[in-house]
């Protein structure tokens, strides 16, 4: 299978202070791949390294083509959509608003409603609140929201940082749900970033653990999970 | 009674050019979040420009449309070219380059055109409108006008893609780009519109104030006041805030004694520390709060 993104030797600092030590990562095409580790472990500065959000170095290859030295926003217009943590949705804007931004990258406006609507049937409660200023929503539904604009790109790859972050458990069970439909009926490959190792290996196809900044483990999401040191430190039992 | 009610017009007449000074200075200050001190100068020369057309023959509404695609572009060139550079330096950095933008257009109107006073037609006449000189030709055109450009710039942003996407790119730069905005060209389209307004401002006040380099000079300290009334955040507080400085100005200047027709400009003054004291935010304007 051919990879969809291949990262070698990605490292990147912020000022001075160096986060990341050369990780190496593969992402297959239609696969979901988790990245797992402690708070400061560097898991979300991968995230913003991989699209260009801090300077970084080392090759990144999206389907063969190098994105290291591409801007955020070209980064996006070749189809990998993040979901930044804290959702990162316009809060002064309505929810029908934010979802349209979210295609603002796509030529053709027909296509825009339907997908919106799609949003709407994997996400009812975005339709309830459609006119709603995205900033009185609930965390749960700003994750639905932050999703659901991410969608809009019809992305080829997106990027998760946290979804279960600051959720209830039965709305992260819920969002998982959601999650594995997505990726079922839209083939969407998907790079998740979870402290919820439990949820996330059991979404995703492979594993990475990240520890100081190195991949110190990796491996199926099945081996990974039987991991007795990952068992120790992650799963807690 | 009938005073009152010219006095209100001539105040909605005025108030809108202060609208459109105080929707340029919102504008940019929801892209940079910095005060354009060198708005009302870069209305001025903008006017001047249509002067320049006038006086080579072309007819005016033709001088007034070129005028302002010229201050569009010319609006988008100097952000791309002056500010982009300075974008992360500190405020003072802005300020400075504010200071230098206002004494560059000021001398290089001065320069081209010289300082002698010179007037500028009206497309409307002067001649009272409805008899009784309730309100004249030129200002019930002036009203009509900058009513235009404000419904026209509210269904830009409220109805286009790129009107969302410019309200995206002020609102949260960083989501913006993860949707795939060019922040930067938003931007500089934010000052390419500011300065378009600024024209228009500049060309509808002139027949009345006469055209000099320091004639935007009072209208822009107007339009602060309109847009620090309404709130900074608020492009639609500006536009509010801006009939309001116009009408009370116009008010105060015929009913208050002491103000009268000289001491109209430290109303605004007055108005703006009022405001900042006592409403930091305008009427309309929202707390920003960061996280840190």
């Amino acid at each position: 299978m051919s990879a969809s993104l291949s990262v070698r030797g990605l490292e990147a600092s912020y000022g001075a202070f160096k986060v990341l030590h050369g990780l190496d990562f593969e992402i297959a095409e239609g696969s979901v791949t988790t990245l797992l580790g402690a708070n400061g472990a560097g898991k979300t500065t991968t995230l913003r390294a991989l699209c260009g959000m801090i300077r970084r170095s080392g090759t990144i290859e999206f389907d063969g083509r190098s994105i290291a030295r591409m801007k955020t926003e070209d980064i996006v217009r070749l189809g990998i959509a993040h979901v930044p943590e804290g959702r990162g949705t316009f809060t002064s804007l309505t929810v029908e608003e934010n979802l349209q931004l979210g295609a603002m990258t796509r030529r053709g406006g027909d296509n825009i409603a339907q997908d919106i609507d799609r949003i709407y049937s994997f996400f009812p409660r975005l339709k309830e609140r459609a006119a709603q200023q995205a900033g009185t929503l609930s965390g749960g539904e700003q994750q639905m929201l932050a999703i659901g604009r991410a969608l809009m790109l019809r992305p080829r790859l997106m990027l998760l940082d946290e979804p279960s972050f600051g959720l209830a458990p039965l709305i992260v069970r819920e969002l998982f749900a959601i999650l594995a439909d997505i990726r079922a009926n839209m083939g969407v490959s998907m790079l998740l970033v979870e402290q919820n190792a439990t949820m996330a290996l059991e979404l995703a196809d492979q594993a990475y653990l990240i520890e100081t900044g190195s991949i110190a483990l990796s491996g199926s999401a099945a081996e990974i999970r039987d991991d007795d040191s990952v068992r120790n430190s992650y799963l807690g039992y | 009674m009938e005073t009152f009610v010219q006095q209100v017009l001539a105040g909605i007449a005025t108030g809108g050019i202060y609208a459109c000074m105080a929707l340029a200075v919102v504008m940019i200050y929801q892209a940079i979040h910095h005060l354009n001190f060198a708005q009302g100068e870069m209305a001025m020369f903008s006017t001047f420009i249509a002067w320049q057309l006038l006086q080579w023959g072309i007819p005016y509404w033709l001088a007034f449309g070129l005028t302002v695609m010229i201050s569009l572009a010319g609006g988008f060139l100097l952000e791309r070219t002056v500010f982009k550079p300075i974008e992360n330096a500190p405020v003072l950095s802005h300020i400075v380059v504010f200071i230098a933008l206002f004494a560059i257009f000021n001398s290089l109107a001065g320069f081209i055109w010289d300082f002698t006073i010179k007037p500028f037609p009206s497309p409307f006449g002067s001649a009272a409108l409805f008899g009784e000189g309730l309100i004249g030709a030129h200002q019930a055109g002036m009203i009509v006008i900058t009513l235009v450009v404000l419904l026209l710039l509210f269904a830009f942003f409220r109805y286009t893609r790129i009107g969302l996407a410019m309200r995206a790119a002020a609102a949260n730069p960083e989501s913006a780009r993860l949707v795939g905005i060019r922040v930067g060209t938003m931007t500089g389209l934010g000052w390419g519109m500011a300065a378009a307004i600024g024209s228009v401002a500049g060309i509808l006040i002139a027949p009345m104030v006469f055209l000099e380099p320091n004639m935007m000079l009072s209208i822009l300290l107007y339009g602060f006041a309109g847009a620090v009334l309404g709130g900074l955040t608020s492009p639609g507080g500006a536009v509010f805030g801006g009939f309001t400085v116009g009408v009370v100005e116009n008010l105060a200047g015929t009913y208050i004694p002491v103000v009268g027709a000289e001491l109209k400009l430290p109303i605004a003054l007055f108005l703006i520390v009022a405001v900042l004291v006592f409403r930091p935010t305008g009427l309309f304007g929202h707390r920003v709060i960061q996280r840190v």
